[in-house]
């Protein structure tokens, strides 16, 4: 096992671990990043989603040995005080039930308006279409983006 | 509703710890099954109200949290009537100790059965504060008010916090029957607030049971048997032991296992509930323990119920439809008056099995030295998953604390106790503490499955299309019986609700069941029983209104009438109210715009429920494409749930309800061949995604009557919405479940 260097929220790592262990488990078992969640193990349900150079990426699917040297982002480093407008947006509309699913959520949605920044019901449907919510809080979902678009758009950029 | 736990003094306890400055008062939440009033028990308080001198509210209780709000709902009741200030109160997650009782949550219970505890415990603490206050100004209580955390002498504005009054009013006898708050002075109860834990989730700082870590944990997965009833026969340990990182391979004995919540088991009934084992592979990593089983080998005994298969499954229930069933509530002379009606409709409906698939997959953390067991678990049932350690473990229950945490999702999945016990199992084995990952496919492939089933309904009309006669029999395995044992219920308890209506008030009504027999194990799903009866219920008196040239919405109104029915055994049979029933249907209508015209290939559809103490009427809006594709557009939701505690948090349980029961109308679909499931994952065992979900809308009734559940009303109504829907757009009857569309494909 080769120490594997890795770049989490801003911070290096090097982790020694198998290089075909999916990121997910390096984030949860290794850094103790739990707020990644495990959905499924093959990218169906986005509950693992984080950035990688700024990409939303299935973390269950990708392997450490890829991500080597990559700038990757976590729901706990998305924002250093919580004050994302993603994360204002989805307490205001009461977005989460169980919440299990959300930090994938609000990963993919970040890493959509960091190219939309105003996006349709179109955009967001196609952006989130791998992403699952048992709960069904889809419509407030939609709502939250777009909650977070107008705001960011009112105050000049998204971040 | 009448209360049905009557306080009296003996039901509050005042627990002011010696030395301490809290106001303490312990009181009774029961659960879903027992009610310590009813029961006869001694009066052993289950929560607790603390306030300190710090001015923090604190309410104890081990009501779990799976995305449904207990804990903010349970706050603003209790906030209200102490005329708390809403931002002192926390909601503190209690550790499960048997001393507690009943600390389910399921049945949609944990607002129906809190609400007059909790608002009694708030009222009789105020009520020790203001005394307190009085007491130090010597001033009539007459003048004493309380706002904001505070008593207020009204006359010389003096004021006291219940910060500075905790101490003195917890040395004052607790009083008798204290009067409650009229419901038109409240100010928290009825308003839209937000979650009280919401800002953890966003952050990624919500812990829930899967992110348990403890010092010196290790990591494991279980092989388990793959063939229904199997077990491990032998296994090659050595096979997984050279996987990097891996411990341990121990095998996971086959356990009998106790009843879900401390019912008596039916004698000599063939019980079948068992942890058939397996093996398990433990290791320093969640991905290591993974690769390790890979890696394994085991050889199975195939099990009583290898031969088994969905197929064989609907093609026995649909023979024993057409035989006669158990009878389970007859009303006049059913027979006789479908032999004498002008007109007769039949039709036969079919359910599949579903899976619950929670987003956090079941798992559980364990630790086990020493004759003591502590674990970390994201359960539904505490008191049962303690019951069944005691008895796996075979240690006292005083041994055993079980630390509740979040739920990442529950839909009943986690009223089951199977991984708890599996996972201290394992502990055992490894001499460490142990978290057991479930990954997808093993929650998908060992399941409680909600039962399959197939109903024939038949009804007669007279000349005048009145319905004279309304029979239903229903083939199903049953899910009481294989927790319990034999062909439970014999009397129709919780799996024949969702029947009532219209059998209750037709004439002459039958409702039988036939018991499918299998080894599947089977569990309560989001709706339990009501989930399948009232698919065929509700689609049948569409098929009714069409037979007899009615309007759907008129042949309900019709159904309802206006005598009370007869009220049934168990209390979620209260007799229905037929007025707020008529009322919320009116409201669906009105709102859905009903009776309007819509393009070709639309339509709309309605359901109408009564469950849970709640009253529910849903219209979905349909579009059917050419190639048979159903898309919901919309869902129009009326309902009348009693008193609202936060209107924003019903919205979000329609909302959410309504998804779930469309996920399984459009795609749930658990089969099995040979013994075993064949779904896997959500790309075989698929969900409802944002590009599905219709724009739901939803008109809550004002009302001061007790709460009713909400979790679980909006599931049921779903699928026969959108079935007499399709019927309204293509003129085709889909009967089965989930809908297959090819059926709708236009030639």
């Amino acid at each position: 096992m080769d120490a594997i260097a890795i770049i989490v929220n801003g911070k290096p790592h090097s982790v020694e671990v198998s290089p075909d262990t999916p990121l997910l488990w390096v984030l949860r078992d290794t850094l103790g990043l739990t707020g990644t969640k495990f959905g499924c193990g093959m990218a169906l349900c986005g509950a693992c989603t984080v950035h990688v150079d700024g990409e939303a990426t299935r973390s269950c699917t990708t392997r450490i040995s890829t991500a080597a040297g990559r700038r990757i982002t976590t729901i706990e480093g998305l924002s250093e005080d919580g004050q994302h407008p993603l994360q204002v947006a989805w307490l205001e509309e009461q977005v989460a039930q169980c919440g299990y699913c959300q930090a994938g959520m609000i990963m993919t949605s970040a890493a959509l308006l960091a190219k939309k920044t105003a996006p349709s019901d179109a955009d967001i449907d196609e952006a989130l279409g791998g992403h699952i919510c048992r709960c069904g809080t889809y419509q407030r979902i939609r709502s939250a983006i777009h909650g977070a678009a107008s705001k960011a758009v009112a105050s000049g950029g998204t971040r | 509703m009448s209360s049905s736990t009557p306080f009296t003094r003996r039901d509050f306890l005042k627990t002011g710890a010696a030395g301490s400055a809290s106001l303490v008062v312990g009181f009774y939440l029961p659960g879903i099954v027992s009610d310590a009033s009813a029961t006869g028990k001694a009066f052993a308080p289950n929560a607790f109200v603390e306030i300190d001198s710090s001015g923090e509210i604190r309410i104890w209780v081990a009501r779990s949290e799976m995305g449904q709000g207990p804990r903010t709902a349970m706050t603003m009741i209790l906030a209200e009537e102490l005329d708390a200030d809403w931002s002192h109160v926390k909601v503190v997650q209690a550790d499960f100790d048997a001393k507690y009782g009943d600390m389910t949550t399921g049945g949609s219970a944990s607002v129906r059965s809190s609400w007059d505890p909790l608002r009694k415990a708030g009222r009789t603490a105020r009520d020790m504060l203001v005394t307190a206050a009085q007491q130090t100004w010597n001033v009539p209580r007459s003048e004493c008010a309380t706002h904001d955390s505070a008593v207020i002498h009204t006359k010389s504005h003096r004021r006291l916090t219940y910060a500075a009054l905790a101490a003195k009013a917890s040395a004052i006898p607790v009083p008798k029957d204290v009067p409650l708050k009229d419901a038109k002075d409240y100010r928290i109860v009825g308003t839209r607030r937000e979650r009280v834990d919401g800002s953890f989730i966003v952050i990624g700082e919500a812990h829930y049971g899967i992110d348990t870590k403890l010092p010196g944990m290790l990591y494991a997965v279980v092989s388990r048997p793959p063939t229904l009833g199997g077990r491990v026969k032998k296994f090659d340990p050595a096979s997984a032991q050279n996987v990097e990182g891996v411990r341990h391979v121990v095998e996971v004995p086959v356990v009998e296992m106790p009843p879900l919540f401390g019912e008596e088991r039916a004698a000599n009934s063939g019980h079948q509930h068992y942890l058939w084992g397996g093996v398990a592979v433990v290791a320093d990593t969640t991905y290591q323990a993974i690769a390790g089983r890979r890696a394994l080998t085991v050889e199975w005994d195939q099990g009583a119920g290898a031969e088994e298969s969905t197929e064989k499954h609907r093609a026995r229930c649909a023979e024993l439809v057409k035989g006669t069933g158990k009878e389970l509530r007859k009303i006049g002379d059913p027979n006789a008056a479908l032999a004498s009606a002008t007109k007769k409709v039949e039709a036969e409906y079919e359910l599949p099995y579903l899976a619950h698939t929670p987003m956090e997959p079941p798992n559980c953390t364990a630790s086990v030295r020493d004759g003591k067991c502590e674990i970390w678990a994201p359960t539904q049932n505490a008191p049962g998953m303690a019951a069944a350690l005691a008895n796996a473990l075979n240690i006292p229950a005083s041994a055993i604390t079980i630390h509740v945490t979040l739920l990442g999702g529950g839909f009943g999945r986690r009223l089951n106790i199977d991984y708890g016990v599996e996972a201290a199992l394992v502990a055992r084995a490894a001499g460490a503490p142990v978290k057991v990952f479930w990954t997808r496919e093993d929650d998908v492939r060992h399941d409680y499955y909600r039962p399959m089933s197939h109903h024939r309904l038949r009804a007669g009309l007279d000349a005048q299309n009145q319905v004279t006669s309304w029979l239903h029999h229903v083939a199903a395995p049953t899910t009481d019986g294989f927790y319990l044992g034999g062909d439970i219920p014999d009397t129709g308890g919780t799996e024949l609700a969702g029947t009532g209506l219209p059998a209750g008030t037709v004439p002459n009504s039958l409702l039988e069941a036939s018991f499918l027999h299998t080894a599947l194990p089977r569990g309560y799903w989001r709706s339990v029983d009501v989930s399948w009866n009232h698919f065929a219920v509700e689609s049948f008196i569409d098929e009714v209104a069409h037979a007899a040239g009615a309007d759907p919405v008129e042949m309900r109104r019709q159904l309802i009438g206006t005598k009370q029915p007869p009220a049934g055994k168990s209390e979620d049979e209260k007799p229905v109210d037929v007025n707020r029933l008529r009322a919320v249907l009116d409201l669906a209508v009105k709102e859905s715009d009903w009776g309007t015209q819509l393009p070709k290939g639309r339509g709309r559809g309605i359901a109408l429920l009564y469950s849970w103490g709640t009253y529910i009427a849903q219209v979905a809006d349909v579009t059917v494409a050419k190639d048979g594709s159903v898309r919901v557009n919309r869902v129009v939701v009326a309902l009348d749930c009693g008193q609202v505690i936060n209107p924003d948090m019903v919205a979000a349980q329609m909302e959410g309800g309504i998804c779930f029961g469309l996920t399984a109308a459009l795609y749930g679909d658990v089969t099995m061949e040979n013994g075993q499931v064949q779904q896997s994952n959500f790309n075989n065992y698929q969900m409802l995604r944002i590009g599905g979900m219709p724009r739901i809308e939803v008109h809550i009734m004002p009302s001061h009557e007790a709460p009713g559940g909400v979790g679980e009303p909006p599931v049921p109504s779903i699928a026969p919405a959108v079935a007499n829907a399709i019927f309204a757009a293509t003129g085709k009857r889909l009967r089965r479940l989930p809908f297959q569309s090819e059926e709708l494909a236009q030639a």
